[in-house]
């Protein structure tokens, strides 16, 4: 079968445009073949070379004395924890994969991340998604939304990985465009730090893990158009299909050769493959690399060269081993009973060069080809829907009459009900590290002697951490005002950190989007990134890494822009680590912040859950975050916390202070079955002229719902204005429903009927 | 105590039981590979949680062919004590060594949560500790706990008192409610006819610390820990 011809269709079928073609054909010195064509293909997609988004990822705040690998140097960033131990994490996105075959999609964006981070050299120890979905009242979103879950159970489940946290939301503008933003954690020692760069000129580069395939052909390709009828079914060859029990093997057997030291250099095949892995792997060292693809494992008969270099068939590893050190590599991927190939060395050419019996096949500088892809500043113009957003006022929404209602209805829409239906398809226990499982603020795990890699000294024990993490993003907000929301979505996550007793470390973030030719789209993109970096800075949450998912729109228009935030912390005590839910009956309720912002004109019920469901709104300047007062907010939060006064904190959010007290009412799960209730009396009669709605429901920033022993409250209230943070008592824990007194009206329910709309919303939407 | 701790391809509960046995209980346990052919000096086998081969074709069908196996089927045959946890139940039914079989759950998804379970008998060196009436509180995590088998066997299992744990609520009723799985008469557990090979599907190894939510799960391993001392089980090296 010879190639064929390359015609300016076969150009654009590549996704690239005859000004990128004319740089390929300056860089080559000649007309590229099909094989080169198609490695610079997916080599300059969005995916894989940012050419759109990378002047933007440069105002990110990425430094900190903390950050030992930073972002972009690597295939995850890595963060020093303390006492010679470090943490590496990021969050990728496999949207397109997931619209088109949910289940297969989201499995593989699971075992991708996981790579990502083992190749670090660090062992796995968490996973945390963020999913979105149209609504549950269409059966393609149910269909979608329960094969993810289950894409997602299937391979971490089956690998080890505890799934700890996550948000789930859902909005009619990701209908056929799912979003599936999958992130992974892993822990190693400071000297046990992989690096992915083909180093020492003749050392050998060697293949791992199953044979290449002809599933996931040029799949970061795929990622970066937009999402047709016609391009979902013509590219469902580039969905992978994934074997979480190869890649634990693989995992398994990795760890235990980097322990060797034989390992110069290792790369996961993942976005575009064997292509990617070589040509990085080079570029990063300054060196060449030479391989032959007749050696490369192969599963079907007569793959072209363009098929193998461009496979995104799963679990593959690219590994440099020193010279002279292959019998490790052979004797450790024997015992696992993993294939194995030597298909080429590093060289001193500068050049990818690819073989295929004897015949060079291509042939290009690797570094031109990894780190010189083209940047586009695109235009940007401010969204026509902005004015009337900024316009809308409350002058036509009645205030509630039926506030116990509107509870109930904000309780039961899947997007604030509980996620058990979700996160108990997901083993999020194995490790034995959860002490905060899903249901609470953040996720808190135990870092512990086993969570590292083994080393070839089998040091012993070490000191015992504690990691909390979250993902947030009220894609909503940042809709109705990209920079201001997008500063929410940052603020919320290490909200979520402080009410768990944790300092942030670092954040990584999944810039999910529509066509960033859109000037529009454009826009959106560049206001969200300037307030996601503004707040990175303010919480010293330096961005460590991430990615960009962009095209994300059906024939129906673009989601709505969501940069996903994932926030790390650490928790230095034990005794520092709080959950959401009150504990003890007779505690008093404290709120820290102020209860409304009085200078929001639409009082926090811009874009809020409220306006959304009761009154089918999606409209209004939505609350802003003063990163100041939130930081003041933080800062005092966890003082009260060190201090030991701090029985429960949960963070105001999507429903604002109704829905956040009957959470901290009904979200304690003892077991299958048997929640744990503990009901609430609350005064808000001293916050005078507000409207009912707007006291309850609305979302103003920066507020955190505290309990603490009746004794200590007077302390508590103290402290705080010390610390200068607005607080002040609502009431106190007891009884078996939740009980609101305010002077527009009052609120009461009982608590097993709030638990059951809550708890049991999506099953009830899925049944 | 000397324990091994099965290591077959994709278990994924092997340290965890290793984490508890040495460092919560204070006792020698190594990983033990699955192509090992000897047990060793080893007092006691553990055969942890995990997907063994992927689960693929049937869970356990595949482990049970491990060289390893052979070596727990003579310890066994000899007395030695066995516990089987989740996946480590599910081979030890493929193995023969337990009646019965570990289906689909009735809900067709995995389910991880806690569940209360609930000694049957206090006569087993896996249950010996565990106080009377006392409901533990323990989280499963498997798509395919339901534990099934034929009248019979289940007459036979209730008439020579082998079935060790039970599914109930906070009580300790034996409700519908409270069977996370569908398993008949609320199976969580049991052992063999001669007492010395057990399985159970929830996962004591995660609640044996406070810090984990729960530590009751060491009652499980401190029963085991009691039988070997007081040499109530045969030492089968």
């Amino acid at each position: 079968m010879s190639d064929p011809a390359i015609t300016p269709a076969l150009i654009k079928q590549h996704g690239l445009t005859p000004e990128e073609y004319e740089r390929i054909q300056g860089i080559l010195g000649r007309e590229p073949n099909y094989t080169e064509l198609g490695i610079f293909s997916v080599m300059w997609s969005e995916h894989c070379s940012y050419k759109n988004s990378r002047p933007l990822l440069k105002t990110f705040p990425t430094k900190s004395p903390k950050i030992l690998v930073g972002a972009g140097e690597e295939n995850a960033g890595i963060i020093d924890i303390g006492d010679g131990l470090a943490i590496a994490f990021k969050i990728e996105s496999h949207n397109h994969p997931s619209a088109v075959e949910p289940f297969q999609g989201a499995a593989t964006g699971v075992g991708g991340i996981i790579r990502d981070i083992f190749t670090m050299g660090a062992r796995p120890v968490c996973s945390i998604d963020s999913l979105r979905f149209g609504e549950l009242t269409s059966p393609e979103v149910r269909r979608l939304f329960s094969g993810v879950v289950a894409g997602i159970a299937h391979y971490g489940n089956c690998f080890g990985i505890p799934t700890v946290a996550g948000e789930v939301y859902f909005d009619k503008s990701y209908e056929g465009n799912p979003l599936v933003n999958a992130f992974c954690l892993g822990v190693l020692r400071h000297e046990q730090i992989a690096r992915g760069a083909a180093k020492g000129i003749g050392n050998p580069v060697f293949y791992v893990g199953p044979a290449t395939g002809r599933d996931g052909l040029a799949g970061a390709a795929f990622a970066s158009q937009d999402l047709t009828e016609e391009s979902a079914e013509q590219q469902r060859g580039a969905v992978q299909v994934g074997d979480p029990f190869m890649e634990k093997l693989v995992m398994e057997a990795c760890l235990e050769l980097l322990a060797t030291d034989a390992v110069a250099g290792i790369q996961d095949m993942g976005a575009a493959g064997l292509t990617c892995s070589t040509c990085e792997t080079a570029a990063r060292a300054g060196t060449g690399i030479e391989i032959d693809l007749a050696k490369v494992p192969q599963r079907a008969p007569n793959m072209t060269p363009y098929e193998i270099m461009l496979s995104e068939s799963q679990e593959r590893m690219l590994i440099i081993v020193h010279k002279g050190r292959e019998a490790e590599v052979k004797r450790i991927f024997d015992k696992w009973d993993l294939p194995w190939a030597e298909v080429g060395t590093v060289t001193d050419t500068g050049r990818m060069m690819v073989k295929n019996r004897g015949e060079l096949v291509a042939d290009i500088p690797a570094k031109k080809l990894a780190d010189e892809a083209p940047i586009y500043q695109r235009e940007a113009r401010e969204p026509e829907y902005l004015k009337a957003v900024r316009a809308f006022t409350l002058a036509g929404v009645a205030d509630t009459q039926d506030a116990a209602g509107n509870l109930k209805t904000l309780l039961g829409w899947p997007t604030i009900a509980s996620k058990n239906w979700v996160y108990r398809q997901y083993d999020h226990m194995v490790r034995d590290g959860s002490v905060v499982c899903p249901g609470s603020d953040a996720a808190v795990i135990r870092i512990k002697a086993d969570s590292l890699p083994q080393d070839g000294e089998g040091k012993s024990a070490t000191v015992d951490k504690y990691i909390a993490m979250k993902v947030d993003c009220n894609a909503v907000y940042v809709y109705l005002d990209p920079y201001e929301g997008a500063k929410t979505v940052v603020a919320e996550a290490a909200r979520n950190l402080a009410c768990s007793g944790a300092t942030p470390l670092g954040s990584t973030d999944n810039l999910n989007y529509g066509n960033p030719h859109n000037p529009e789209i454009f826009w959106q993109l560049r206001e969200s990134v300037r307030g996601l970096a503004e707040a990175c800075r303010a919480f010293n949450a330096p961005v460590t890494g991430g990615n960009v998912s962009l095209y994300n729109q059906n024939p129906n228009g673009p989601i709505d822009p969501t940069p996903t935030v994932a926030m790390v912390g650490l928790i230095d005590k034990l005794e520092h680590v709080t959950t959401q839910w009150f504990k003890d009956e007779g505690d008093a309720i404290l709120l820290l912040g102020d209860v409304v912002d009085r200078n929001d004109p639409m009082l926090g019920l811009g874009g809020s859950a409220y306006l959304q469901r009761v009154h089918a709104l999606k409209t209004g300047t939505p609350p802003r975050c003063d990163l100041d007062r939130e930081k003041e907010l933080h800062l005092a939060l966890r003082s009260l916390i060190y201090s030991g006064v701090v029985k429960s904190a949960h963070d105001c959010s999507d429903g604002g202070l109704a829905v956040a007290l009957a959470e901290c009412c009904i979200s304690q799960q003892i077991a299958r079955e048997t929640p744990r209730l503990l009901g609430a009396e609350i005064d808000l009669s001293a916050f005078t002229g507000v409207r009912l709605d707007a006291l309850l429901f609305g979302e103003t920033q920066s507020r955190v719902v505290i309990s603490v022993s009746a004794v200590q409250a007077a302390k508590v209230l103290a402290q705080a204005k010390i610390l200068g943070v607005p607080a002040a008592v609502l009431g106190k824990t007891g009884g078996t429903a939740l009980n609101i007194k305010a002077n527009e009206g009052t609120l009461s329910c009982d608590l097993r009927e709030l638990h059951d709309l809550w708890w049991n919303a999506i099953a009830r939407a899925m049944a | 105590m000397n324990f091994a701790v099965l290591q077959f391809p994709a278990s994924n509960c092997d340290q965890d039981a290793v984490h508890v046995l040495r460092n919560v209980l204070g006792h020698s346990a190594r990983l033990l590979w699955h192509k090992e052919t000897s047990l060793g000096n080893a007092d006691a086998v553990i055969v942890p949680g995990g997907f063994s081969y992927g689960d693929y074709l049937r869970t356990g069908a595949i482990a049970r062919f491990s060289p390893v196996m052979q070596a727990v089927q003579a310890f066994a045959a000899k007395g030695g004590p066995v516990l089987g946890i989740c996946n480590g139940f599910q081979i030890l039914c493929e193995a023969g060594l337990l009646p019965g079989a570990l289906i689909r759950n009735r809900s067709l998804q995995f389910r991880c949560e806690h569940v209360f379970v609930k000694a049957a008998t206090a006569n087993s060196p896996f249950t010996s500790q565990i106080p009377d009436g006392k409901v533990l509180r323990i989280p499963i995590a498997h798509g395919e706990g339901c534990y099934f088998a034929d009248a019979e066997t289940i007459a036979r299992l209730k008439a020579q008192n082998q079935i060790l744990w039970q599914y109930a609520d906070a009580q300790g009723e034996l409700t519908d409610v409270a069977n996370p799985n569908g398993s008949v008469e609320n199976i969580a557990g049991i052992c063999n006819e001669s007492r010395n090979v057990a399985g159970l599907m929830p996962h004591p190894e995660r609640a044996s610390e406070g810090l984990l939510g729960s530590a009751d799960g060491r009652l499980i391993f401190e029963s085991l820990i009691h039988a070997l001392e007081s040499k109530s089980v045969a030492k089968a090296a």
